[in-house]
């Protein structure tokens, strides 16, 4: 393995192995992102929501977090995140095809997860509702005294404008509970920019408000991310309590498959936007920095492709739910329904 | 092999969509995933990616035209060994349909019982309780507000006692007939007379080709055959019964009983007897079932499926096991004659306990009836045949044999008192010959 | 067997529960310092600690929201909402969250939540202290609703929903608050979820009831008894799952049925009731089916006068059975 250039990479104590992984991350998430789109424009999938630009954040947090110890309170745009704490890419595909072996058994939306195991949290489509839950579990770590464990909970900078995150972020701080706070700041809420969802330029700004501090990072360099969410989960995992972190990044594509930002978005905007897409970006900087070489970035594609088609041809394999299965789990034991 | 490309749905209320521009000629090769075409509806435009990798036969839909989501609009021509598989589509899982659950609670049937002209404005349980009881509404003195006739009322002038008051709850009415003050169409006709007038297709003389309408009798019937295959789970089983002795009995005594009571003497009264005696050996056969309970039913009130042009009666004998073989066999005989003359009283119709049907009188040698709804089982007789029949020493012998079935609601009743039942009752009409008396 | 209020049982179980399960604590606006506003829980902060007893800032939502994510990690929380007309900004969490956890999840995270709250009028609270919120809730599926309202009823039921696995919505009137005393056997006992509880058997008319009016309607119960009017009140105690068993298996006793809750008429929990009945015990009813509900305005007021026209009296239960009896 090459060892670092002294001075080329700002590495912020990650090895090759890490960086790699991050990049693969990337590629993974941008790839099955994509997938998703192609499957609904094939007429097999009826929805499919997009994270290209946040590649580069998803999988620096990612990086941050500790399986096994810490819990992940994502939202629906999280899919790197998510393949970053361990869902694989079969079971996104699962989910985007709502088959039956599907964690939700087919009842959720895609992007939509849940894995106690692997600590994440099972989220709904609203916005933000998922927070208050985010600092129960926060609560209960702390009650516990379980060092070492803390919550990473993440939102658009949309949600920052709804009630319940006010109340998760105002009660994470009076008490002093091990949670981050990220904000994956895209600058639109579907089709409301930010300048008409708040009134100030940084949600980080919104920190000192309830007494917490708060950081922004570039949300298009994985690395810098990276060091901002670890540096937020340490402060919550030693009784630092709460920290809002801020990456910034950008949303290339429409809302979900139900929307067209054409209507509200600028296009010569985003294709300058384009120009500074954190895949070819992160690549490069790992290129040069001697971290990995041509040959192996192809693989890596390569392989990324053929996980995803394998992925994508398995789960379109699948049965979907029997129907019987939608009076299920409705309580625990047996249910016996009004009429 | 080819694969035919669709208009996909873009959109979750898109129902069409339009070729915006091919990417691709006819021709061109193009990869899985690969976008070939742009297509535009009124929620979203975008590019569509191939689902097989090959080459472009045929562009079946020109640019700019639209076509309904689920069009064909192009064929590909795929490379490769395997078979490209078929694009699913977006069907909808085959939901099962809700499930109507009947309630063993109803009959269902808001007629009133015949000659109770008064039930109008009766409560529901006052109108159940009535037919059940087979009282008469119109001579009930009301308790109730402004003199109403309450179903406490009814269940006093029935002499059920409080008892039956409280618990009178979920007992089906038995199998009621149209009413008779209007016979059914077809009664006034003997079998056979000329064609019906032009076009009036009935069930006595159905023309085929043409749509009967139903009576209101056929309509009841229908709806009383659902109802019991729907709320009892049918089982079925059958005994084959020796009776050459009880045949020899008959035969001795039908030309007195004739002479002495104007009525015929059949195989029915005996079969009925050992019937009666039966139901006392295996009280189960005569309950009903209901959700608090299996009534086990003090009362053995025997009905007969009678067929009366164009209708199915089953009028009911009372206390049938108070009565002997004569008794039993004056009984039916009168009450048949009614059935036929269309002269049987509401007390004659309801309050069944157990049913007997002579299937056997037009040859039958198995049936399989349904249930009366509110009974456990019903029996039938078959015809007696001769049979060559191998007996206990393996000597063959020429018997008549008379095969016996049952339905019964497996609800109340499992196979071991079901056969159980049959089991007796083959013994005790195996047991009747000539030296037993009326 | 003591002898108790509602409050004291109330008191008594959430003491019991605390202390026999660390996994259980309790948050809500003044629940610490103060002891609650009812003083159901004074003392415990001094015996159980700011830790599992929680002062929350002023916001419902997150009040239940953050129980949902401690009981999703495995705690046992018993969330209060001071008054039940506090509750609606809880209503996204309470219906949207809670009772979607497990079905959503197929049972990898389940929400055994406790969500208390005092509801009910007649005691001068006004348009914002007198609501009663269960129409607005035993609409879904995946909550349990429970309303007793006797002492014994309250620590049985009560215990049973900390203890129950998915989230439950304790429902206490406030007016029995301190009204109603009754024995309460020692020791910890649960009541079943879903069972109602006859409170005075009867043949001709059935009462179904819940909250402050079943005393109401056990007394005018009484009352008849001397008119030879024998009437039987069901106590539901339990709206969500509710004892459709025991409310058919009455009415076909009876044949008549009337149903009395304070809430208001539209879309009550009577009408549910009323449609049930309709479709299953057609056959046995011997009159329409009653409801003796709130009246259609949005809230009882403070003055004594309309508090008196909102809430239901006794003398009218009276007249009610005994037209129903005599129909």
């Amino acid at each position: 393995m090459v060892t670092s250039h002294a001075g080329s990479l700002e590495r912020r104590g990650l090895g090759d192995e890490q960086l790699v992984a991050m990049l693969r991350n990337m590629l993974l998430q941008r790839q099955i992102d994509n997938r998703g789109f192609q499957l609904n424009r094939q007429g097999k999938i009826a929805f499919a929501l997009g994270s290209e630009g946040h590649e580069a954040l998803q999988a620096g947090a990612a990086m941050a977090f500790v399986r096994g110890k810490d819990v992940l309170a994502p939202y629906y745009r999280d899919l790197g995140l998510v393949l970053g704490v361990g869902v694989t890419p079969l079971e996104m595909l699962v989910s985007m095809f709502a088959r039956a072996a599907d964690a939700s058994g087919g009842r959720q939306f895609p992007n939509h997860y849940t894995s106690r195991d692997r600590g994440l949290l099972s989220i709904s489509s609203i916005i933000a509702a998922h927070c208050p839950h985010a600092v129960g579990v926060a609560y209960a770590m702390k009650l516990r005294r379980q060092a070492g464990r803390a919550v990473l909970a993440t939102t658009g900078e949309g949600a920052t404008s709804e009630g319940e995150w006010h109340e998760s972020v105002n009660f994470a701080a009076v008490h002093r509970l091990p949670i981050v706070f990220m904000v994956e700041n895209n600058n639109y809420a579907i089709s409301t920019p930010q300048h008409a969802q708040m009134a100030i330029a940084d949600v980080a700004d919104k920190a000192p408000g309830y007494g917490i501090p708060g950081s922004i990072c570039d949300g298009m360099d994985p690395i810098a991310t990276y060091g901002a969410v670890k540096a937020a989960l340490e402060r919550a995992r030693t009784g630092g309590g709460p920290t809002l972190v801020e990456a910034k990044c950008f949303r290339y594509l429409s809302h979900s498959t139900d929307d067209d930002d054409r209507s509200y978005r600028d296009r010569t905007v985003i294709d300058e936007a384009r120009k500074h897409d954190p895949l070819p970006a992160f690549e490069g900087v790992l290129l040069e920095a001697g971290v990995i070489d041509q040959a192996a970035v192809a693989r890596l594609k390569a392989d990324v492709l053929r996980e995803t088609n394998e992925a994508t041809d398995a789960a379109e394999a699948l049965p979907y739910p029997e129907a019987a299965e939608l009076y299920t789990h409705v309580y625990a034991g047996a249910y016996e329904p009004w009429q | 092999m080819s694969t035919t490309i669709t208009m996909p749905q873009l959109g979750e209320t898109v129902t069409e969509g339009t070729v915006a521009q091919w990417l691709k000629k006819v021709g061109d090769a193009v990869e899985k995933y690969e976008a070939f075409v742009e297509v535009s509806t009124d929620k979203v435009n975008a590019e569509v990616p191939s689902p097989v990798s090959g080459t472009i036969r045929e562009l079946i839909v020109s640019e700019g035209q639209t076509v309904p989501t689920g069009a064909p609009i192009a064929i590909i021509d795929e490379v490769g060994a395997e078979a490209a598989p078929a694009v699913p589509t977006l069907d909808e899982p085959v939901r099962a349909a809700p499930v109507f659950v009947a309630h063993a609670s109803t009959n269902g049937n808001g007629k009133p019982a015949a000659g109770n002209g008064s039930l109008r404005g009766a409560s529901p349980a006052v109108r159940r309780l009535a037919r059940e009881y087979a009282v008469d509404v119109a001579a009930i003195a009301g308790t109730g507000a402004n003199g109403r006739v309450t179903a406490r009322d009814v269940v006093a002038a029935a002499g059920a006692g409080p008892a039956a008051a409280r618990t009178g709850t979920i007992e089906p009415a038995a199998f009621v007939a149209a009413p008779l003050a209007a016979p059914p169409d077809g009664a006034r006709k003997p079998a056979g007379s000329g064609p019906a007038s032009a076009g009036r297709s009935t069930y006595a003389e159905p023309i085929p080709g043409e749509l009967m309408p139903l009576t209101q009798a056929r309509r009841i019937i229908a709806q009383r055959m659902v109802e019991s295959k729907q709320t009892a789970p049918h089982a079925w089983t059958m005994v084959e019964v020796d009776v050459t002795n009880l045949w020899k009995w008959r035969l001795r005594e039908k030309d007195a009983f004739e002479r002495a009571h104007g009525a015929k003497l059949t195989l029915l009264p005996f079969f009925m007897r050992g019937v009666v005696e039966s139901l006392a050996a295996f009280p189960l056969m005569n309950a009903s079932f209901t959700p608090e309970g299996i009534r086990v039913h003090k009362d053995v009130n025997i009905g007969m499926a009678v067929a009366v042009a164009g209708n199915l009666l089953v009028p009911v004998i009372r206390a049938a096991d108070g009565l002997s073989i004569k008794g039993l066999a004056l009984a039916a005989s009168e009450i048949i004659v009614r059935a036929r003359n269309g002269k049987l009283g509401p007390d004659q119709l309801s309050g069944g306990t157990f049913t007997v049907n002579n299937t056997g009188a037009n040859g039958s040698i198995l049936s399989a009836p349904i249930l009366v709804t509110g009974q456990a089982g019903i029996v039938t007789m078959e015809a007696v045949v001769k049979r060559a029949v191998v007996r206990d020493d393996d000597a063959i012998a020429i018997r008549s044999m008379m095969n016996v079935c049952l339905s019964l609601d497996h609800r109340v009743v499992d196979g071991a008192v079901a056969s159980g039942f049959l089991a007796d009752l083959k013994r005790r009409l195996e047991a009747m010959g000539p030296s037993g008396s009326l | 067997m003591a002898v108790m209020n509602n409050v004291d049982a109330v008191r008594a179980t959430l003491y019991d529960a605390l202390r026999n399960d660390e996994r259980t604590l309790i948050l809500g606006e003044d629940v610490g310092a103060r002891g609650n506003v009812f003083l159901i829980t004074k003392g415990f902060l001094e015996e159980f600690g700011p830790e599992r007893i929680i002062d929350t800032p002023l916001a419902e939502a997150s009040i239940v929201g953050v129980a949902i994510g401690m009981a999703m990690e495995g705690l046992r929380p018993i969330a209060e909402i001071q008054f039940a007309d506090f509750i609606y900004p809880a209503f996204n969490q309470i219906v949207g969250e809670a009772a979607k956890t497990r079905y959503r999840s197929k049972g990898d995270y389940t929400c055994p939540l406790v969500i208390r709250t005092p509801y009910g009028g007649g005691v001068r609270g006004a348009l914002s202290h007198s609501v009663s919120v269960e129409a607005l809730f035993y609409h879904v599926p995946g909550l349990k609703i429970l309303a007793p309202s006797t002492p014994a009823d309250i620590k049985g039921l009560l215990t049973a929903a900390i203890e129950d696995p998915d989230p439950v919505l304790f429902l206490e009137h406030k007016k029995t608050y301190r009204s109603v005393r009754g024995e309460v056997p020692e020791g910890r006992y649960i009541l079943p979820i879903g069972k109602a509880d006859i409170k005075k058997p009867g043949d001709d008319v059935t009462v179904i009831s819940y909250g402050y009016n079943v005393h109401q309607a056990v007394d005018a119960a009484g009352r008849l008894e001397g008119e030879g009017i024998s009437v039987e009140v069901i106590d539901l105690r339990s709206i969500r799952p509710m004892d459709k068993r025991a409310i058919l298996t009455s009415v076909r006793k009876t044949r008549k049925l009337l149903i009395i809750h304070e809430d208001n008429k539209f879309g009550g929990v009577g009408a549910e009731i009323a449609a049930m009945v309709a479709e299953e015990a057609f056959f046995d009813l011997d009159a329409p089916i009653r409801r003796l509900c709130g009246p259609d305005v949005p809230a009882m007021g403070y003055a004594i006068t309309l508090e008196e026209e909102f809430m239901i009296s006794t003398e009218r239960m009276v007249r009610a059975m005994r037209e129903l009896a005599q129909f």
